[in-house]
């Protein structure tokens, strides 16, 4: 793993040469999030706490993207599907710490006339969103559409995707898991945060998803596990993906991770899933999470 | 386009006779000649919606979805982020109830150019009975902001409209049947997304109609002229856009209007027709469509007639429209 790189951060910072480490990022973004949700008095922490280290390591040492120029179509770069949408303020702080716009607009999440809805939108042409995602279970299918007009259109770059491991409760997954394996689209590399909590409780009482190993493997995909807080991991984990897909297979990485992540009241709990912290609880979170870079 | 209410009975028995389904699988064709970036997807109703000569010339853009509705649906969806033009194709069911909250988020909300194409709509699929006769189709689409909703009347126009939705940017709802229904229009009869077709032109009441019922509606106007009852007959191919400015136009000379669909009443053209004059022109209306139930087994002529879209009860319906209108003049 490369433990420091370079990066152009957003415009909005004047430090716009600076180099970070992945874990400082990853620090700067949960400030980001558990700020954006109790601006909002809502949203959903946890889980958005518990994929800022796969989201990050994502969008700044493995996709080949341009923030700068972003377009819906995407042509010769690599595309990201958010399919549990409502972790949509991890995503919205990584993409503009990415450079997708600035991040002053994060203060205005959850608020009205805002590009940064509750759930991800196209409507107010957000950069970097693609498609709607929140009421659960559509993005596989359409990540492999748009690994299929990939094909098409002879562009060989790739198509990730997350998932909910309580997302994976919905039948469309297991449509477009078939699909994906009868059509051979082996440009897809998904990811499942895979938690074990869910809104109600623990994935296992709520609806239990058994061998999800087998299961995934029995629908013809190539599984991977990592850890999910682990950088070094993570980029294991990619390079081992890639390596993997091309060969007429999807991929799935079955991701594990902690709900709630770096904040020591939330962490491995379905309680913070979408719970916002008053201003007592957002001192003690920010407390737990010294300043990296700077917030927005 | 012949003169429906002067031609003889033998000119209108004469008439060939084609499924708009088929209209929609040449114009697939065809449009997929055009452009090489419209993808086809089917859920394994291939045949049915005579998708197969597309399949046979196209077989890299055609994707098999298998009995998955609500998959190909988000599919559709994906495809266009990369500059492909989707055509799905089931039954009108399974191109919508079956898949609303998918069209909702994943085309609808995102603004995605999928055409949803939708074989076996209404009563006229017959024998198979109430679970395949969607009848409340266009009311479930055209609630859906962003989404356009077309409904053709014969294989000619099933065949422009399927390139019209080609050229049009934007999610559009495609619904037609599988009757074999006289053909009406011809290949050169213009079909503009939004704008009605005039199918005769009258000034007592005026039929505003869509699909199998336009054929319909024709039958009446028959009936009506014998009896010196001159009807303004306008096609409203597009429900939404609704084409206001036609309507208006026609129930402005008329001053009574009957709606004749092969759907609910609710959610339906009448509806949409009845939300417009309320606003701009308030007239007297007589709705011809389905009354709040549920279809059944049977043969599309026995079905049209038994639930009261077949020409006598069109009749009716102008009668009545114009009674209330002479009462309201007296």
């Amino acid at each position: 793993m490369s433990t420091r790189f370079s990066f152009v951060l957003s415009l909005s910072h004047p430090m716009s040469d600076s180099t970070h480490s992945l874990s400082d990022l990853c620090t700067q973004v949960r400030r980001d999030i558990v700020r954006m949700v109790h601006g909002a008095s809502s949203g959903h922490p946890g889980g958005s706490l518990g994929c800022t280290d796969f989201l990050v390591k994502l969008y700044f040492d493995e996709m080949q993207i341009n923030p700068q120029n972003w377009n819906m179509d995407g042509r010769g770069e690599d595309l990201f599907f958010l399919s549990n949408g409502h972790i949509s303020p991890v995503w919205y702080s990584v993409l503009s710490r990415r450079g997708y716009f600035d991040t002053a607009e994060l203060a205005t999440f959850r608020k009205l006339n805002s590009r940064l809805q509750g759930h991800p939108a196209t409507e107010e042409g957000l950069p970097g969103i693609r498609v709607a995602s929140g009421s659960l279970g559509q993005g596989l299918s359409v990540a492999c559409g748009a690994a299929q007009a990939k094909k098409l259109n002879g562009d060989d770059r790739w198509v990730y995707t997350l998932h909910g491991d309580g997302e994976l409760q919905e039948g469309q997954i297991w449509e477009a898991a078939l699909y994906a394996a009868h059509h051979q689209i082996d440009n897809l590399i998904s990811f499942v945060d895979w938690n074990g909590q869910q809104i109600d409780g623990s994935v296992k009482d709520v609806m239990n998803l058994g061998d999800l190993e087998g299961k995934w493997r029995s629908f013809g995909w190539h599984v991977l596990e990592c850890d999910g807080h682990d950088l070094s991991s993570l980029d294991a984990c990619f390079k081992a993906a890639r390596a993997a897909a091309g060969q007429g297979k999807p991929v799935v990485v079955l991701m594990r991770t902690d709900m709630g992540r770096g904040v020591d009241f939330m962490e491995g709990t379905h309680k913070w899933h979408g719970v916002a912290p008053n201003d007592d609880q957002l001192t003690d979170a920010l407390q737990q999470l010294a300043t990296p870079l700077s917030d927005y | 386009m012949i003169d429906f209410i002067s031609a003889d009975e033998a000119t209108l028995d004469g008439l060939t006779r084609k499924d708009t389904r088929s209209g929609f699988g040449q114009g697939l064709l065809e449009v997929g000649q055009a452009h090489d970036n419209v993808v086809a997807l089917c859920a394994d109703l291939t045949g049915s919606l005579k998708m197969n000569a597309f399949q046979d010339a196209f077989p890299h853009r055609f994707k098999q979805a298998g009995i998955a509705e609500a998959n190909m649906i988000g599919v559709a969806a994906g495809l266009t982020i990369g500059g492909m033009i989707p055509f799905t194709g089931t039954f009108a069911n399974f191109s919508t109830g079956r898949v609303y909250d998918q069209i909702r988020q994943s085309v609808a909300y995102s603004e995605k150019n999928v055409k949803i194409c939708a074989s076996h709509c209404g009563l006229t699929l017959g024998e198979d009975g109430a679970t395949h006769q969607i009848l409340e189709d266009v009311g479930m689409m055209k609630m859906l902001p962003n989404m356009t909703v077309i409904h053709t009347c014969d294989y000619e126009q099933t065949r422009n409209a399927t390139h019209a939705i080609a050229a049009h940017h934007g999610p559009v709802y495609f619904r037609f049947g599988r009757p074999k229904v006289p053909m009406i229009t011809d290949a050169d009869t213009p079909f503009v997304i939004g704008k009605a077709r005039r199918v005769m032109t009258g000034s007592d009441v005026t039929i505003v109609t869509n699909g199998h019922i336009v054929w319909n509606s024709i039958l009446a106007a028959r009936q009506l002229a014998a009896e010196g009852i001159s009807v303004d007959v306008l096609d409203m191919h597009t429900i939404k856009p609704l084409d206001e400015a036609a309507l208006l136009e026609s129930v402005g000379r008329t001053q009574c209007v009957v709606s004749a669909e092969e759907h609910q009443r609710n959610g339906g053209l009448g509806e949409s027709i009845a939300a417009c004059l309320a606003q701009h022109h308030p007239t007297p209306q007589r709705f011809v469509a389905v009354e709040d139930q549920f279809g059944e087994s049977g043969t599309p002529a026995q079905l049209l007639e038994k639930y009261g879209l077949g020409p006598s009860a069109i009749v009716s319906a102008c009668k009545e429209a114009i009674a209330v209108k002479q009462g309201m003049m007296a």
